[in-house]
């Protein structure tokens, strides 16, 4: 602890929140994440201007900045034995249809392209230095490495900590206008209507206080999906959720203001992961992800079972890695699927509780030792090393304490690698959580208006936010080179700056984490496991209450406090978008994690479809789209890229 | 909120995230440029490590650490609880 830590410091940086800066671009990306900083280098392709707004700092910022240990979903890699259509298929069918067809389409057919283009910035996607020559998931030729099933061969094993330091060095030599450290924090639209085209946003500096005006040609919306809405430590706010703390879904919240379409909205699931539960992510012994497929086992030291989708006991390693016995392939094993469905399920361990009948003793622990060479080291060394949140915390944290992956058993400290245990209240959108609605072009309902990666609704993975940044990059690209000039809205602008402001000019009142551990409360108790009309009703009045009278209350003290404080407005905004998807819903289903005490029949056939959101002037409007509103993957996806497709071979 | 000088006082954190040495570090701070959370300030002495601001908003990702051309300047501290444990296998 140095002497500056007892002293009143002054702000190192200057203070510039009664300036105003006005920004001309044709296609303004909001979030300079995987999605945003894909979504910019599309754009900057196409030869038309791009401005990137980062709230952190792009060299590292998002939730893909420090890292990705696997790439999924690259159906078109050389040694992949899926189609795209297929891979795609199996994601809907595993979900019961509530997932991102388009999405998730794009993904399989463009993710592999990405990878090549990372290659080519820096970023290392094969084993070029040779560490894995002779192993089983090692491809001699090409030098990739795979992941999950080695038979099919459709997700790479990769060294992501070298990916977002190459694509922020991308978007700078292909000359975006980076706008680091800035929070977007309204969309402005044309006439101030409601509902009407994009015509860009306004921005904060967290630093220095500076408001900006960006007025665009089209926009692209790539920040982060919603958090800390049930979940809030105000201890260790950081790692309230995964994902980093900045990462609260602004761009949820703004565009719900202007009137964009949600889906989805009304999945949560119980929580995962929060430092406040659990242990540091892909840090304790499991079976998933980052640690497929590890050896455990329990106390006194008996393996445990590992067994395929017709409980057939595994008898050696490889087999956890390869399909059952007529089994084309499968998605993914470690039990990462909420609800497998038998055709795609992979290898998993015994459940726990069949597991403690046979009388195998808690704890658990992961087994490095007794795995082979290869998986031993591609587990400890290069997965938990690439992947977010391993190099540093794990890897060299647990290394410099004595971890030898030799000789150490890594204790398990609950179920897969959530390593924690949740309250049922206790949720996150996670796994594939709701979101905008999208057409084939990744557009919103709004025109000049496009979304990426995890403001998609059904939204997962790095693969998933490259690919769709990029493919929402060129296509609002491609409408700002034809669109006419947008207009601002002074009065609108005039406003939100008025709103952004009001913390810093009280002296008193609420601050941040107060108002975020209020939301949460509220949230668990009103639209928890289970939610009835009543119930979220009540919960809504009091989400209401917060907006006209605490929000009203919010102070901060300088720039820094005055984002965290901005954040948090959004996150009230984004639980009450929740209840209203929620409330729409009036049928529990399984897939949604979502049920009702009013209404518990599971999965009425009626209310098999996509229940749609958004704000009119008059109130909520609610719609529904059919479970596969996006019609046939390749025909939609080749009518609506022919210049893309055309160039590429399959 | 014109013209006013703005002052900050280092939070008091639930855990030290980031532990700089003091020895080692030679303030270049670069740690300040890639954490995405802001959670550090240049000291006001030029060539002395930063400052932990918001110790309780790290995201303990070890972008700083990793990103620190001095090695041993600074040490990622995971809070106490979230420590995890191993034994030898026998």
């Amino acid at each position: 602890m140095t002497d500056e830590f007892f002293k009143r410091l002054e702000w190192p940086y200057p203070i510039l929140w009664s300036k105003q800066k006005e920004i001309n671009t044709d296609v303004l990306i909001l979030g300079g994440g995987i999605a945003g900083c894909w979504a910019a280098i599309a754009a900057l392709k196409k030869g038309v201007k791009v401005a990137l707004v980062e709230k952190g700092g792009t060299i590292r910022s998002g939730a893909g900045g420090a890292g990705c240990d696997h790439w999924e979903s690259a159906a078109t890699n050389p040694c992949s034995k899926i189609t795209p259509e297929e891979l795609t298929q199996a994601m809907i069918e595993d979900n019961n249809g509530y997932n991102n067809g388009i999405s998730h389409y794009i993904e399989c057919r463009e993710g592999y392209d990405r990878l090549l283009d990372l290659e080519k910035m820096g970023g290392k996607i094969r084993d070029t230095e040779d560490e894995f020559t002779g192993a089983e998931f090692r491809d001699e030729e090409t030098k990739f490495l795979f992941a999950y099933d080695y038979e099919n061969k459709f997700t790479l094993r990769i060294w992501g900590t070298t990916f977002k330091p190459a694509l922020y060095n991308e978007c700078k030599r292909l000359g975006a206008e980076i706008f680091e450290r800035t929070m977007a924090t309204s969309l402005l639209i044309e006439e101030g209507k409601q509902g009407a085209r994009v015509v860009g946003a306004t921005g904060v500096n967290g630093r220095t206080g500076e408001f900006f005006i960006f007025k665009a040609k089209a926009t692209v919306l790539c920040m982060s999906r919603p958090t800390r809405i049930w979940l809030f430590s105000p201890a260790l706010p950081g790692i309230s959720e995964f994902r980093p703390p900045q990462c609260t879904g602004d761009g949820h919240a703004m565009s719900w203001k202007v009137g964009v379409e949600f889906t989805m909205m009304e999945k949560s699931v119980k929580g995962e992961w929060s430092g406040d539960r659990s242990y540091p992510p892909y840090g304790t012994g499991n079976t998933h992800n980052t640690w497929y497929a590890c050896s455990m086992v329990d106390a006194e030291g008996g393996e445990i079972p590992w067994a395929d989708r017709d409980g057939r006991i595994l008898t050696n390693i490889s087999e956890r890695y390869r399909p059952a016995p007529g089994q084309k392939f499968f998605l993914k094993g470690g039990g990462e699927s909420d609800f497998p469905s038998y055709k795609y399920k992979g290898p998993d361990i015994l459940p726990v509780d069949v597991l403690l009948k046979r009388g195998y003793k808690l704890p658990f622990y992961a087994d490095l030792p007794s795995m082979p060479e290869h998986e031993r080291r591609a587990i400890w060394g290069l997965m938990v090393g690439q992947e977010g949140k391993t190099k540093i915390p794990i890897l060299r944290t647990y290394t410099e304490a004595g971890f030898d992956p030799k000789k150490h058993l890594l204790q398990s400290y609950g179920d897969g690698w959530k390593s924690g245990s949740f309250l049922p209240q206790e949720r996150q959108l996670f796994g594939l959580p709701g979101g905008i609605v999208n057409d084939w072009e990744l557009r919103t309902n709004l025109e000049g208006l496009y979304a990426a990666g995890d403001q998609l609704f059904a939204s997962n993975c790095h693969g998933h936010a490259a690919a769709t940044g990029h493919y929402a990059g060129r296509h609002a690209a491609d409408y700002a080179i034809k669109a006419s000039e947008p207009n601002i809205d002074a009065l609108q602008a005039e406003q939100e700056r008025t709103r952004v402001f009001s913390p810093v000019n009280r002296n008193n009142g609420i601050g941040w984490k107060e108002l975020n551990m209020r939301i949460s409360r509220v949230m668990q108790h009103h639209c928890g496991e289970i939610k009835s009309d009543g119930l979220m009703a009540a919960g809504l009045e009091q989400l209401r209450s917060m907006q006209e009278n605490e929000a009203l209350e919010l102070y901060a003290r300088n720039p820094h406090e005055l984002v965290r404080s901005l954040e948090v407005l959004n996150v009230l905004t984004n639980a009450e978008i929740v209840v209203h998807a929620c409330l729409a819903r009036k049928a529990s289903s399984k897939h949604l994690h979502f049920i009702r005490s009013d209404y518990p029949e599971m999965d009425p056939s009626e209310w098999h479809k996509f229940v749609t959101i958004k704000l009119e002037k008059n109130g909520i409007v609610i719609g529904e789209r059919p479970i596969d509103y996006y019609g046939s993957l390749e025909k939609n996806y080749e009518s609506h890229n022919p210049e893309y497709s055309k160039g590429l071979k399959r | 909120m014109k013209g006013k000088k703005v002052y900050v006082i280092p939070e008091q954190g639930v855990s030290n995230p980031v532990v700089f040495n003091p020895e080692i570090c030679n303030g270049c701070n670069q740690c300040i440029e890639v954490c995405q959370v802001d959670i550090l300030m240049p000291n006001p002495e030029k060539g002395k490590p930063p400052v932990v601001l918001y110790p309780g908003e790290c995201w303990y990702g070890g972008c700083c650490a990793a990103a620190c051309p001095k090695p041993g300047a600074i040490k990622l501290n995971i809070p106490l609880m979230n420590r995890v444990r191993w034994k030898e296998k026998t």
